[in-house]
C-alpha cells in the first residue's frame, strides 16, 4: 500500500484478521468486517467497471444495495461464479475471487471504450432506431448486438449450493434495523408483542451506529453510544427475533412478505461445506413497520460519473465505519447540510478536505458552522461544471450560479481532487411501500414522495417516511409507532435529542452548465448510461407518460433499479414539461428489491424434489422388470418393457401380439377412483353421465361419459354397482383430482338436496388387469372356487372374492377388447397379487405391458382416450358415440348445448379412423390433414390423434378428428410430411373385432 | 396472497383455495326451455368489474367445502365471506 488509505483502530474492522483477495487476477488485502467495496478502496482502487453503454469507467459510488457501478463477477467456478454481484453489499472473506464485467480486454483498456467518443451517434433508442431495417437482417445485428450487451456472465452448470424456505408468523416486522427500526422493535416488545426485525446488513444500528460527531446527542450520550446500549438491550429481549444479513425482497398484499437470508455468503468457500447458502423467509405478519431509511441523491452535472466520485455519506461511512479514505484530495458538492457531516469525519481522521462547493447561498446551521470555524473553504452559490481524469477524477471546475440558479456565470476556478463527494439531498426508500400498493405523496419542501395511503396494517418511520433530522426520527418514530399499536406510554417519551437543524433548502433536478446541454454528460442512470439529454430527446420525441420515457431511455431499469437516478428524471421531465412532480408521479417499483438468487427463489424443490410423483404398489415390480415409466398427471406409469436391447417399438408389439394371443398384465392402479355413497347416488349418476343408469343392476358395471356444461366430453370411465345405494367410479388418471372436485361442486352447490357422498379412494386400490384369450385360465387358477362361467360371471360384472384373508373386487371389464379381469385389492396387497398373477400366468407366457401398448390396443378397438382423441372441442356426436347419449333423460349435465347452433353443425371436426394407402407407413401423431395440396394456402382439415402399426392387422392404423369426417369415409385425403406428403384413406373407427366377439376368450 | 376465512375450518392462506369464479349463477332448472341466447347467457356470460365482486371460492386443501366471497377487485380486499345459500350481503 504505497498510499496511507486505512485508519486505524476502527471498532468494526478486525485488522487482526487480514484476508486475501483476487480482484482480476491481482492478489490484495483487506480486514475482516471489510466490504469487498471498502477493500479495494483501501487498496486505491475505484476504477472497477465498465457502463453499459459508452464503456466509460465507472469507480464505487455508494456503501449500499443502490450501488450502480460496482457490480461485479464473484468466483471463477463454472458453477458457483455468480454476475453482477454489488461490492458495496459483499462482505470480504478469505480467497474471494472477483472481476470486473462488460469490457474487454480488460477493465483498464477496454475497446468498448469507443462508444464513448461515437456517443453523439448514440441516443436514446439508437438501437431500436438503427437495427429496425431490413427486418432480415436482424438475425445477423443480433449477434454482435448480445456480445456487447449483457452484464456478467451466468453459471453455465447447475447450482450446487443449497436453499431453504421456511413460514415465519409476528405481530410486528420492523423491516431495517436502524435506530427507528430499533426503537419500534423496543416499544412493541416492551407491550409484549412477537417481534421479527430484519437487518440487510451484518449488525444492527443503521447510519448512527457509526455517527461521530459531537453535534448529535441522545439524552447527553453521543449518539452512536445511547444506540449501542439499546441494540444491547434489544439483543436480550425474548421477544425479539433478530435476522439480520436479511433483505426484504417483496411486500405483497395482507401483509405477506418474502425476505432474503444470507447465511455463508460471508464465508471463505472452505467453511461453507454441508451449509444452507440462502434462505427465503416467506413471513405473515399482523402488522409491518418499514424502517428501511433513505438513499442519498447524487447530483446531475457534466461528467459526473468518473471513477472517484462518490455519494458524500458513503464516503463518510468508508472513513468512520471501515477506516478507508477514499481519496487524499477531497472536495465535496452539495446542496444542503448532510455533507457537511463527511466534512467533519475527513477532517477528524485527518484527510484532506480542499474544498466545499454548495449551491446554496448560505447556510447557518450549528454543522455548518462547527465547519465554517475549521477553516475549511466553502463555494456558497457555486455548481461543479465538469471534472477531469479518465480512470480516475483529478480535477473539478466550478462557477458561481446566477439568481435564477438556471446558468452560470464568471471565472471558471479548477480544484484538485481524486475523490468529490457528492450530495443532492435524500431520497426516502418507499419501494416495499408502493409494493404493498401504497400510494405516494409528493412533499415540496424536501422534493420527495413519501408514503401516504395504503390499505394494509402498516406503518412507515423515520427516513422512510421523509423524517431527516435526528430529533424528528426519534420522536417521530416513538409517537407514530405507539400510535399505531395503540399504547399509550413508553419508555421513551422523555428522550431528549440534540442536533444541528437544517434552515436552508435549494435543489436543482440538473445543473447548469457553460456548455450547451449537447455537448455534456450529465448522468442520471450511471448503469444504463442514460443522460439528462436522453430525457430530453424522448421527451421531444413525444414520449409524455413517465413509464413510456422510462423504457425508451432505460432508465431506472438496470439491476440497482434506479435507486439512485429516478428522482432526478423525475424531475428533469416535471421541469421540461411544466408539470408538478405530485402529478406525474412516479414509475412502479416492482419486487424484488434486490436481485434474488433463482435458488432462493425455488429452494428445495429442485431435482427429484421439483414435483411430486405419484407411484403405485407394484412401482418397484416394474422397476425390476426393465420398464421404461412416462408420466401421466403426477403418477409415473410404466411405459414398457423393453427386453434384450428391444427398442420401444419392437417392445410394444411384442407386448400388444402377446396380449391378443395369450395374455397381458396392466398396472391400472392409476385410474382415479370415487366411492359414491348415499339414497340418490343413482339420481346423481343419472345427472353426471350421458348415459342412463336407473336399471344398472348390483354386481354389474356401465361404461360412462361426462361432459362440461358447454357439452364437450370431459371425462370417461366404468362405474360399478356395489350395493344398493353404493357405487364405485372410476376415472381417467389424468383426470381423477378434476373429476372429483367437480363432482363436489355441483353436489355442494346446485344439488345440496341430493343424499350423496364422494370419497376420493385412487390411492387405497391397487388394480391388476389380467387380459387375453387365456385371462380366464389365469384367474381360475388364482381363484379356485370362483364360477368364471359367462353365465356367472359376464362380460361388464363384478365380483367381490376373498383370497386368503384379501378382500378382491373382480371387474369383468375390458379396455383392450379382449377377454379380461380386472383385480383390486387394498393398496398394500398390490404387489402381492400382481406377482401371484405373474406366477399363475407363467404357463400362458403372461406378458406385462405399459401404457404405450395399452393405448395400441384401444386404438385396434376404436375406443378413445379422454385428452389424446378429444381436446375439449369434440362433443359425443363429434366423437361418433351417439348410442351413449339416453334420449329419455330430462337433463344430464352439458345435455342442452349438444342442440345449440354451433353444437349440430355437421360441418364439425368429428373423429375418425385412418389407413395409410401402403400398410407399413405410421403416421405421426399431430400430422395435418388436407385434401389438396396445391391450394395456396391450404385448407388444414383435421389432425392425426393416435397412430400405431397393428401387429394383429399387420397394418398401420391412425385415429383422427377431420372436418366433417362422418360423411367423408373411403375418401382418399394427404397427409404432408416435411419430406414427403403420405396418402390415406378415412375408414371407420374400429380396426379390429367389429363383433366384439373376442370380449368372451 | 391474502388470507381467506374459511367459514369451517377459519384463516387460511390463498395457496390452500382455488377460485370458482362469478358467484350466484344458479343452473337453471330446465335447460331444455331455454333458447340458444338464454342457455349461452348462463353458460358463458360473466361480470368482471372493478369493485366489489361476488365470488365461488373452495377449500380444495382443506375441508373441500365451496363457498361465496365478496371481494374488491381493485385491491384484493376480503368484504364478506358468507356460506352457499346466502343471499348476498349489501356492500
Amino acid at each position: 500500500m504505497s498510499k496511507n488509505l486505512r485508519i486505524n483502530n476502527k471498532q468494526f474492522v478486525d485488522e487482526t484478521r487480514k484476508l486475501s483477495f483476487v480482484f482480476n487476477g491481482k492478489k490484495l488485502y483487506g480486514y475482516k468486517g471489510d466490504t469487498l467495496a471498502s477493500a479495494l478502496l483501501s487498496n486505491d482502487i475505484h476504477l472497477v467497471g465498465r457502463s453499459f453503454k459508452y464503456h466509460r469507467p465507472r469507480g464505487i459510488m455508494t456503501s449500499g444495495s443502490e450501488e450502480p457501478n460496482a457490480i461485479l463477477q464473484i468466483g471463477n467456478d463454472d458453477a458457483l461464479t455468480e454476475p453482477n454481484v454489488r461490492a458495496t453489499e459483499i462482505e470480504l472473506y478469505d480467497g474471494l475471487i472477483c472481476n470486473s464485467q462488460n469490457c474487454w480486454p480488460s477493465v483498464k483498456f477496454d475497446i468498448g471504450g469507443i462508444n464513448n467518443f461515437l456517443s453523439p451517434l448514440l441516443p436514446a433508442g439508437f438501437y431500436y432506431k438503427t437495427f429496425m431495417w431490413p427486418a432480415s437482417f436482424w438475425g445477423k445485428y443480433e449477434y454482435f448486438i448480445r456480445k456487447s450487451a449483457g452484464l456478467g456472465k451466468s453459471p453455465t452448470k447447475q447450482d450446487p449450493d443449497m436453499y431453504d424456505h421456511r413460514y415465519m408468523h409476528c405481530d410486528i416486522l420492523i423491516v431495517g434495523g436502524g435506530v427507528s427500526g430499533l426503537i419500534a422493535a423496543k416499544i412493541a416488545s416492551d407491550d409484549n408483542k412477537k417481534v421479527l426485525l430484519l437487518e440487510d446488513k451484518e449488525l444492527l444500528g443503521g447510519s448512527l451506529i457509526y455517527d461521530d460527531n459531537d453535534i448529535s446527542k441522545i439524552d447527553d450520550q453521543k449518539s452512536s453510544e445511547w444506540l449501542k446500549k439499546l441494540i444491547d438491550n434489544i439483543k436480550n429481549d425474548k421477544n425479539i427475533i433478530i435476522k439480520t444479513r436479511t433483505s426484504l425482497a417483496a411486500y405483497h398484499n395482507y401483509n405477506f412478505l418474502l425476505a432474503r437470508q444470507n447465511l455463508t455468503d460471508h464465508l471463505s468457500v472452505n467453511d461453507r461445506n454441508n451449509k444452507i447458502r440462502q434462505r427465503l423467509y416467506k413471513i405473515r405478519a399482523k402488522k409491518v413497520i418499514i424502517s428501511t431509511g433513505a438513499i442519498e441523491r447524487p447530483q446531475v452535472f457534466h461528467n459526473n460519473d468518473r471513477p472517484g466520485i462518490m455519494l458524500a455519506s458513503a464516503v463518510k461511512k468508508y472513513i468512520d465505519y471501515y477506516g478507508v479514505r477514499c481519496g487524499l484530495e477531497n472536495v465535496i458538492f452539495t446542496n444542503n447540510d448532510s455533507a457537511y457531516e463527511t466534512a467533519l469525519s475527513l477532517h477528524k481522521s485527518g484527510t484532506k478536505l480542499n474544498a466545499i462547493v454548495d449551491i446554496r447561498d448560505n447556510s447557518s446551521s450549528e454543522i455548518v458552522n462547527q465547519v465554517k470555524g475549521l477553516g475549511i473553504q466553502i463555494y456558497w452559490n457555486h455548481s461543479v461544471v465538469d471534472t477531469k481524469g479518465y480512470k480516475r477524477i483529478n480535477k473539478v471546475t466550478i462557477m458561481k450560479l446566477n439568481d435564477k440558479g438556471n446558468d452560470v456565470i464568471g471565472k471558471k476556478i479548477e480544484l484538485n481532487c481524486d475523490c468529490l463527494s457528492v450530495s443532492g439531498g435524500w431520497t426516502p426508500m418507499v419501494h416495499l411501500f408502493t409494493q404493498s400498493g401504497g400510494k405516494l405523496k409528493f412533499d415540496n419542501k424536501d422534493n420527495i414522495f413519501v408514503p401516504d395511503k395504503t390499505n394494509l396494517n402498516q406503518l412507515s418511520i423515520g427516513s422512510a417516511k421523509g423524517d431527516f433530522e435526528l430529533d424528528d426520527v426519534l420522536k417521530n418514530s416513538i409517537k407514530d409507532t405507539k400510535k399505531f399499536l395503540n399504547i399509550e406510554n413508553s419508555n421513551f417519551d422523555k428522550i431528549d435529542v440534540k442536533c444541528s437543524k437544517e434552515k436552508d433548502k435549494k435543489n436543482i433536478w440538473l445543473l447548469p452548465s457553460d456548455k450547451p446541454l449537447s455537448k455534456t454528460k450529465p448522468f442520471l442512470d450511471y448503469q444504463n448510461d442514460s443522460t439528462a439529454k436522453d430525457i430530453k430527446l424522448a421527451l421531444r420525441e413525444g414520449f409524455k407518460s413517465i413509464e413510456h420515457v422510462k423504457r425508451y431511455t432505460t432508465t431506472g431499469m438496470g439491476t440497482d433499479q434506479g435507486k439512485l437516478a429516478n428522482m432526478h428524471a423525475l424531475g428533469i421531465v416535471a421541469d421540461t414539461t411544466n408539470t408538478n412532480m405530485g402529478d406525474l408521479g412516479t414509475t412502479t417499483f416492482r419486487p424484488p428489491y434486490t436481485p434474488l438468487t433463482f435458488g432462493t427463489i425455488v429452494g428445495r424443490n429442485v431435482g427429484q424434489f421439483f414435483d411430486i410423483f405419484r407411484k403405485t404398489p407394484m412401482h418397484d415390480w416394474h422397476v425390476d422388470n426393465n420398464a421404461k415409466f412416462e408420466n401421466v398427471g403426477q403418477w409415473k406409469r410404466a411405459w414398457y418393457y423393453p427386453k434384450d436391447g428391444e427398442t420401444m417399438y419392437d417392445a410394444v408389439q411384442r407386448e400388444s401380439k402377446a396380449a391378443r394371443e395369450s395374455s397381458g398384465i396392466l398396472d391400472a392402479s392409476t385410474l382415479g377412483k370415487i366411492d359414491i355413497q348415499g339414497t340418490d347416488a343413482n339420481e346423481f349418476l343419472n345427472r353426471v353421465y350421458t348415459n342412463a343408469w336407473s336399471k344398472l343392476q348390483i354386481g354389474k358395471c356401465r361404461y360412462g361419459l361426462m361432459l362440461n356444461e358447454d357439452g364437450m366430453v370431459y371425462d370417461d370411465g366404468v362405474t360399478t354397482k356395489l350395493g344398493e345405494n353404493h357405487y364405485l367410479m372410476t376415472t381417467t388418471t389424468g383426470g381423477a383430482a378434476n373429476v372429483m372436485s367437480k363432482l363436489e361442486d355441483y353436489l355442494q352447490t346446485e344439488w345440496p338436496e341430493l343424499d350423496v357422498f364422494l370419497t376420493s379412494v385412487t390411492d387405497h386400490y391397487a388394480t391388476a388387469s389380467v387380459c387375453g384369450p387365456n385371462a380366464k385360465k389365469i384367474i381360475n387358477k388364482i381363484f379356485k372356487n370362483l364360477d368364471l362361467s359367462d353365465e356367472s360371471f359376464p362380460h361388464m360384472s363384478f365380483k367381490e372374492v376373498k383370497l386368503g384373508n384379501i378382500s378382491c373386487r373382480i371387474m369383468r371389464i375390458s379396455f383392450t377388447g379382449e377377454l379380461s379381469y380386472e383385480i383390486n385389492v387394498e393398496a398394500s396387497y398390490g404387489k402381492y397379487i400382481w406377482e401371484k398373477c405373474i406366477e399363475a400366468g407363467k404357463e400362458f407366457n403372461i406378458t406385462p405391458y405399459g401404457t404405450e401398448t395399452m393405448h395400441l390396443l384401444r386404438a385396434e378397438k376404436g375406443f378413445i382416450i379422454v385428452g389424446q382423441d378429444t381436446d375439449g372441442t369434440m362433443t359425443p356426436v363429434d366423437l361418433q358415440m351417439d348410442w351413449i347419449i339416453s334420449k329419455k333423460k330430462y337433463d344430464f349435465i352439458g345435455k342442452r348445448s349438444l342442440y345449440r347452433s354451433d353444437t349440430i353443425r355437421e360441418d364439425r371436426k368429428q373423429l375418425v379412423g385412418l389407413l395409410t394407402d401402403d400398410p407399413n407407413e405410421i403416421l405421426e401423431e399431430g400430422a395435418q390433414l388436407i385434401k389438396d395440396g396445391n391450394k395456396n394456402p391450404v385448407d388444414m382439415l383435421g389432425h392425426v390423434t393416435s397412430s400405431y402399426f397393428s401387429p394383429t392387422l399387420k397394418k398401420s392404423i391412425a385415429l383422427a378428428i377431420l372436418k366433417e369426417g362422418k360423411k367423408l369415409k373411403g375418401q382418399k385425403l394427404l397427409v404432408p410430411m416435411i419430406d414427403k406428403t403420405i396418402k390415406v384413406t378415412v375408414s371407420d373407427t374400429i380396426f379390429l373385432d367389429k363383433e366384439n366377439e373376442r370380449i368372451n376368450g | 396472497m391474502f388470507l381467506i376465512n374459511c367459514p369451517y375450518c377459519g384463516e387460511r392462506d390463498q395457496s390452500e383455495f382455488v377460485s370458482g369464479g362469478e358467484a350466484h349463477i344458479a343452473r337453471p332448472k330446465q335447460p331444455t326451455e331455454l333458447n340458444d341466447d338464454q342457455w349461452a347467457e348462463y353458460l358463458f356470460m360473466r361480470k368482471n368489474i372493478k369493485g366489489i365482486q361476488f365470488e365461488r371460492w373452495n377449500h380444495a386443501h382443506g375441508c373441500r367445502k365451496w363457498f361465496n366471497v365478496a371481494r374488491d377487485t381493485s385491491n384484493d380486499k376480503i368484504e364478506k365471506i358468507y356460506k352457499m345459500g346466502e343471499q348476498p350481503p349489501k356492500l
